[in-house]
């Protein structure tokens, strides 16, 4: 234990994670023991094991900023990513993976927002990993539900007359929200654009913003 | 729907209402209700098979428009969307009832 009293709450007033001391489910002994066997008869190692989950851990919404920066300034290679998002993000050297990507485009009527109702199937190339909520039971229920409410609890009001389309990622697509390009943004170069694009716009829980205007 | 046949996007399609075991992806929430295909995707493998192993043979992958209100008695927007994957095996054409 992390403690030897009982104080249920750490100095910062948090509660205590608990250990995780039970045993081994059947599916992680599997797990390390094929792990093991691979290292055993050299098909990898530890060390590239190691590396592998560094680099997952390490992708972020970065590469996905990039790819709306590149379709806001270039109105062409938008058109080729909402025909084929795979090929156009590999026009930029980023490679989607096994799944195809969708890219749907928000506008003035039109505002568009991702879930998994089944499990959590994200563009994890383009925009890292999931979030936690967006794994929870209650965002994937709510949002084919009733998505205008829970935009409302991310903080996005859409103005009257905007229609909202939820895409539910239910097989071997993955799905990129390319927000509306903020205004007060004309002569910005990619770099500056890709600023504006959060994982949650791109999520489409929440609009593109400049930096440091949204409110924080 | 045959699996094979590839129909065009805009046909109305049902969801078929069954409920088998296993690794099923359509959703329970989209079963019985009726969309319109949106776009034609795949041949993909059919998960249902490929999860337990089988050798599969690719199937078309719709993606399928449905309005709210189809979904949900008491939606706040009626008219708001919700488009998801279907794999052609789920699918029936529906006929439109506006036709005469």
């Amino acid at each position: 234990m992390p403690h030897d009293g009982h104080d249920p709450l750490s100095p910062s007033g948090h509660p205590y994670r608990p250990d995780q001391d039970e045993p081994l489910t059947y599916w992680q002994c599997m797990e390390i023991a094929i792990r093991e066997l691979l290292v055993e008869k050299g098909v990898t190692t530890d060390a590239a094991i190691r590396a592998q989950v560094q680099t997952m851990d390490d992708r972020g919404p970065a590469q996905g900023a990039r790819v709306v920066a590149r379709a806001w300034a270039d109105p062409d290679f938008h058109h080729r990513l909402r025909s084929d998002g795979s090929a156009a993000c590999r026009e930029l050297g980023i490679e989607v993976g096994p799944m195809k990507l969708i890219a749907v485009s928000n506008t003035p009527d039109l505002h568009n927002v991702v879930v998994c109702t089944l499990c959590s199937c994200y563009p994890r190339n383009l925009l890292g990993l999931p979030p936690d909520w967006y794994k929870s039971r209650e965002y994937r229920s709510r949002t084919v539900r009733e998505p205008r409410a829970v935009l409302r609890e991310f903080g996005t009001t859409l103005p009257e007359g905007v229609a909202v389309r939820v895409h539910d990622s239910t097989a071997d697509m993955r799905y990129l929200v390319v927000p509306m390009r903020p205004d007060g943004t004309e002569g910005w170069t990619e770099g500056a654009l890709a600023a504006c694009v959060t994982r949650d716009a791109m999520i489409g829980v929440a609009q593109a913003a400049h930096p440091k205007s949204d409110g924080i | 729907m045959e699996p094979r046949n590839v129909v065009e996007v805009g046909t109305r399609v049902r969801v078929a209402d069954i409920a088998p075991p296993g690794h099923v992806r359509t959703p329970h929430y989209l079963r019985g209700r009726v969309g319109v295909v949106e776009r034609v995707l795949g041949p993909f493998p059919n998960p249902e098979e490929l999860a337990y192993g089988r050798r599969t043979t690719p199937l078309p992958l719709y993606r399928v428009r449905f309005p709210m209100g189809e979904l949900w008695a008491d939606a706040e927007h009626p008219g708001d969307t919700l488009e998801a994957e279907i794999y052609a095996h789920w699918l029936t054409i529906e006929e439109d009832p506006d036709a005469a």
